[in-house]
């Protein structure tokens, strides 16, 4: 079975250490604040100038002035601190950051990225997309393996407008976790219940199986 | 107006000067920390031509959406935008110029035009259409783009309090783009939602002191919330 939102969340949660100050972009990746080990300390950084963000505001607590990159209204964590942009992009930019999750249109054999615009359909910009991928060492993409047109987006090369090149290292898809090296996808796990032969046929771009391929565990 | 003193008595003499074909930088992250009621002054002059410096233009009906429909902006940069039905329609018939900008290479623009630094080499952009017709150069083995700062003729900036010299707190994430905002207009027009007297607000609790605001203008404000997202009590 492929693995449900929820479950990529869940799996990228098991990347999480204690101590790491953590970026999470829009979509699935914001879901992996929801699968924080117990007894596990993570920081979250919000782009926009936050970083500690706690969990969304009761009615009685909700601010105008405290919002996430996304623009929804959220609180501090206990220990949070707030600043500008420049310094928010400081922090990004110059590599403190400890993990990345950010979602993806494509990526490809180079570890390049597409994932902020699609010609003539979707153009709404880059946002801090292009800043995460270009400052961060540790960035774990999250996305469908392949439309819903069963087109694989795990791809020899991107056809899409890039946000960062060779800067993606890793790939967690419905149905498999990759590691990006050497020019090709590397197959370190799946989706449990899902062959090998099932990714491989919606990979692309070239895909390396060494040995036995464990299925995740949750 | 005496000595340091920087309070103006009303937005038409705060926005007094901006004329066609200006460049305006404006802080504020989606509708978080904008400066509603200086945007609102640009709409009732009817300035036209302007380009736009902000990280987002607002929606159709709050921020900088309202200067959309009397096609006041000419050009807007911007890192993420098309939160708005009308900026969408005029960008897609080429009736609006809009340059898509990296979030930090946008706050860094603003911050090193606000230094004197005419430009800066990033690694952000490098192979994307974002470095297209830039200057490429290596460091250390790495690849990177040249990024030209931004100065604006004015800027206009949303802080929670100053004092009447003009020396700035803003007030949690309504911080955002407006410090280095404020940093980079050649008239930096401020509005607050408190002034003080000199000598009230803590020198070390200062986040952007009055050196660089050259008008400042008490008002209220909407602070109208685009996502309003909540969390039931029982839930914890």
């Amino acid at each position: 079975m492929a693995l449900s939102r929820e479950q990529i969340a869940q799996r990228v949660a098991q990347e999480l250490q204690d101590g790491y100050y953590v970026n999470l972009g829009i979509g699935i990746p914001t879901l992996v604040a929801n699968y924080v080990p117990e007894g596990m300390e993570v920081m979250l950084q919000s782009e926009n100038g936050l970083l500690g963000m706690g969990q969304f505001p009761t009615a009685e607590e909700l601010d105008a002035d405290l919002i996430n990159a996304g623009k929804q209204t959220v609180t501090m964590a206990t220990g949070a601190s707030i600043f500008d942009s420049a310094e928010s992009f400081a922090m990004i930019r110059g590599g403190h950051v400890d993990l990345t999750v950010l979602g993806a249109f494509e990526v490809d054999v180079n570890g390049n990225i597409a994932s902020y615009m699609i010609p003539g359909k979707l153009i709404k910009g880059m946002g801090g997309a292009m800043d995460l991928v270009a400052g961060a060492d540790n960035i774990i993409v999250t996305m469908t393996h392949a439309s819903k047109h069963g087109e694989s987006k795990l791809l020899t090369e991107c056809s899409l407008p890039l946000t960062g090149k060779g800067c993606i290292k890793k790939v967690l898809t419905d149905l498999a976790f990759i590691e990006i090296r050497d020019g090709k996808f590397h197959l370190l796990e799946r989706a449990p219940g899902v062959s090998v032969e099932e990714i491989a046929k919606l990979t692309q771009g070239e895909l390396v199986i060494a040995g036995d391929i464990p299925e995740m565990t949750f | 107006m005496a000595g340091f003193d920087k309070v103006v008595s009303s937005y038409e003499e705060a926005m007094a000067g901006l004329t066609d074909d200006m460049t305006v930088i404006a802080g504020g992250f989606g509708l978080c920390g904008i400066p509603e009621n200086l945007i609102a002054e640009i709409k009732r002059k009817g300035t036209k031509g302007l380009t736009l410096v902000s990280n987002n233009c607002g929606v159709d009906d709050f921020g900088l959406g309202i200067l959309l429909p009397n096609r006041q902006i000419k050009k807007i940069i911007a890192s993420y935008v098309g939160e708005n039905a009308e900026f969408e329609r005029q960008m897609m018939a080429g009736e609006l110029e809009v340059e898509l900008t990296p979030q930090g290479t946008l706050a860094e623009k603003m911050r090193a035009g606000g230094a004197g630094i005419p430009a800066f080499f990033t690694a952000t952009g490098y192979g994307t259409p974002v470095a297209e017709g830039k200057e490429e150069r290596q460091f250390n083995g790495r690849d990177y783009i040249l990024e030209e700062s931004i100065v604006g003729d004015f800027a206009i900036v949303k802080a929670w309090k100053a004092d009447r010299y003009g020396n700035l707190v803003f007030r949690k994430t309504a911080r955002n783009f407006n410090p280095m905002a404020a940093t980079a207009g050649k008239i930096t027009v401020v509005e607050v939602e408190e002034i003080v007297e000199p000598g009230e607000l803590d020198p070390d609790q200062i986040h952007t002191p009055g050196i660089y605001v050259d008008r400042l203008i008490q008002g209220t404000f909407e602070k109208r919330i685009e996502q309003r997202t909540t969390r039931n009590e029982a839930q914890g």
